[in-house]
């Protein structure tokens, strides 16, 4: 039915349908949306998107993925007009800048009769998208203290390093606390350091001035965590068995981790590639003969040596 | 002291001024007694050597913001000038790898590139303003975007890693130290000097000074005021590709967060100092106080509990318009009139 409607409206809108039928009639076009990336992680995440698109392009020559990052909430919003009216999209794949300003327009593109995916970041009316594909923020805090838990022992001391006081932050956090507690461990003081390495080393070597005995540190981001190492080697504190948790699944880390190092000898994922993910399965909403609508909550795997290779892409930016 | 400044108007400038120098002086002094109740910790060696060495790279700039701000411009982009040319630093320096070898003169190389990108770019802020007739504000809030892009840009969005060989080499230049204080305070002591020498003890510095508080007669009085302002900029950026020199070695990355906000933080430190925002006074000292009470309240916020960390803003915030408020020179008035 849709895809009649789409030839349809083709056959209407002249010149431009010519072109676009000139490919093949029965292409499946899915627009995927993106904040542009600013910072490490959201490049990972734009990379992973691209090498989807080519690796389920080459896969299905009839599927049709294409890449628009926007640099703002606005932005965005006209880049989804866009693909609803000039690439006539059959499927929407979006990771919402934000999100009260982006839900209208994905409901109107839904309206538009696309099927609609969105990835991390929820929109604030519920029901609008078809499939939902997230990272998990409480399992990632509670999966950092289930580790803690294997290392230390009831009196030892930790600090925390938070990231930007949000929403995320606070999930994480709080179930990091709610695992942690009655297991002895103390948590002598937590600080933002927003997600950031600058700030990281600046906090952590106040916490070190501070506190003279700390076992181990939890810096919730692999970013935080290179600024924490850096503070524990410059006070010559990184020995005696102190090590530092991160998390993300930053190509750097898991590959130290790989190679066996001891100060971070974990990390916690939250994947940049999840948009890949989402990609991947708005596919298969066209090409499986099983269902696949529905809300996908990834795990927070912890990346020992032991499996860190199948999480090391080396020629992604993050 | 309202007997004092009844009885002569002289007594009474010469009175608020005092206030005016040691305003700063006094507020950090509060501080570090705060900060020492709450934590004896707090003036510990290895504490007060980390408070300088990071008050370095806002101090140092802080000076050249100074002579932008006396001369009655500004420069709001240093904080994207600094990852700007912390980025190309490093990409200099990885590529100079294989000819030059992982060894000093590497290091030299990516320290000389910062120097003549620092000039190059304060020379374009200030050619932009005089010759280019354009409000500086809007100058420098347009290069600070260029900047903060093109880092974004050269780090493909994400973090530039200086190669780990070259680190070696050059990691001293901040964990370093000569006589007990770490390079980076050596570095800023040095620019304060020149700085305040310059501002004070030099005509150039008078230059500025009248440029500040009044362009037009400025300019009849045969000074080269668009010269003088020009070089204003190129300190500017002489002092922000120093202060890039230092940083880079300390993490050895630069990506689209680094150096942000590092303008208003500049800018708050030579306000807080006592030099005034719209020009034609300025003081390098109390830039400098003003750097260091910045570092000191995020270093007494890191060492207490007893704030929600969501207030620390609030407390920077109010802090700061204490400081200010203290030194100006109307606060004395206020007060014996109220009396």
């Amino acid at each position: 039915m849709k895809r009649l409607n789409a030839i349809g409206a083709m056959a209407l809108t002249g010149a431009l349908a010519i072109t676009a039928s000139l490919a093949s009639a029965e292409n499946i076009k899915i627009g995927v949306s993106y904040p542009t990336p600013t910072h490490a992680w959201a490049a990972g995440m734009n990379w992973h998107a691209e090498q989807a698109e080519k690796r389920l392009e080459a896969l299905y020559p009839d599927v049709d993925l294409i890449l628009v990052n926007s640099p703002d909430p606005s932005a965005q919003a006209s880049a989804l007009e866009d693909l609803v009216s000039v690439h006539k999209i059959d499927a929407l794949v979006v990771l919402p800048f934000e999100s009260e300003p982006l839900t209208d327009p994905v409901l109107n593109v839904k309206n538009s009769g696309a099927r609609i995916t969105v990835v991390d970041r929820g929109l604030s009316q519920p029901g609008i998208e078809d499939i939902y594909v997230a990272g998990n923020n409480p399992e990632m805090g509670r999966v950092s203290a289930v580790y803690m838990k294997t290392r230390l022992e009831s009196g030892d001391n930790i600090v925390i390093l938070r990231g930007i006081p949000t929403l995320i932050d606070n999930e994480r956090f709080d179930a990091f606390m709610a695992e942690m507690e009655g297991s002895g461990v103390n948590v002598l003081d937590h600080k933002h350091a927003n997600w950031n390495r600058d700030d990281g080393f600046e906090v952590m070597q106040d916490f070190l001035s501070r506190f003279p005995d700390i076992d181990a540190v939890w810096a919730q981001d692999d970013d935080i965590a290179i600024g924490v190492v850096a503070a524990l080697k410059q006070a010559g504190r990184d020995g005696d068995g102190m090590f530092v948790v991160g998390g993300a699944g930053m190509k750097e880390t898991i590959k130290s981790i790989m190679d066996g190092e001891t100060l971070v000898p974990v990390d916690v994922l939250y994947p940049p590639s999840m948009i890949a993910t989402a990609m991947d399965v708005t596919v298969a909403s066209f090409k499986s003969n099983g269902p696949v609508a529905g809300r996908y909550i990834l795990g927070a795997t912890l990346i020992t040596p032991e499996n860190a290779a199948s999480f090391y892409f080396p020629d992604s930016p993050f | 002291m309202t007997v004092l400044a009844n009885s002569s108007l002289g007594k009474g400038k010469r009175m608020s001024f005092d206030i005016k120098t040691a305003g700063p002086a006094i507020a950090l002094i509060l501080l570090c007694i705060i900060g020492f109740l709450l934590n004896p910790a707090f003036l510990s060696e290895g504490n007060l050597t980390n408070l300088l060495t990071r008050s370095a790279f806002i101090g140092i700039i802080a000076v050249g913001a100074t002579f932008v701000i006396t001369a009655g411009g500004i420069d709001l982009s240093v904080g994207s000038m600094a990852a700007a040319i912390a980025g190309v630093m490093i990409i200099i320096m990885n590529s100079a790898v294989e000819t030059l070898g992982p060894g000093l003169a590497t290091v030299l190389l990516g320290c000389g590139c910062s120097i003549v990108l620092g000039i190059g770019a304060g020379w374009i802020n200030g050619m932009l303003t005089t010759k280019g007739k354009i409000e500086a504000f809007i100058v420098t809030l347009g290069t600070m975007g260029i900047y903060r892009s093109l880092v974004t840009y050269f780090a493909d969005g994400g973090t530039l890693s200086l190669d780990f060989a070259i680190r070696g080499t050059y990691r001293p230049v901040y964990y370093g130290s000569f006589l007990g204080l770490p390079i980076p305070v050596w570095v800023f002591i040095v620019v304060a000097v020149l700085g305040w020498f310059l501002l004070n003890r030099t005509a150039f510095g008078r230059y500025c000074t009248a440029i500040g508080s009044n362009e037009a007669v400025a300019k009849y009085s045969a000074i080269k005021v668009d010269r003088v302002k020009t070089m204003t900029y190129v300190i500017q950026g002489l002092c922000v590709s120093l202060a890039t020199i230092i940083y880079v070695p300390r993490l050895g990355s630069a990506s689209s967060s680094t150096g942000v906000l590092w303008e208003l933080e500049a800018i708050a430190a030579v306000i807080i100092g006592g030099t005034v925002l719209k020009g034609g006074y300025g003081r390098i000292g109390g830039t400098i106080l003003g750097a260091l009470i910045l570092t000191t309240i995020g270093n007494i916020l890191n060492f207490t509990d007893l704030i929600s960390n969501y207030l620390n803003g609030t407390m920077q915030g109010l802090i700061i318009i204490i400081a200010v408020w203290l030194q100006r020179g109307d606060w004395g008035k206020a007060k014996a009139k109220t009396n």
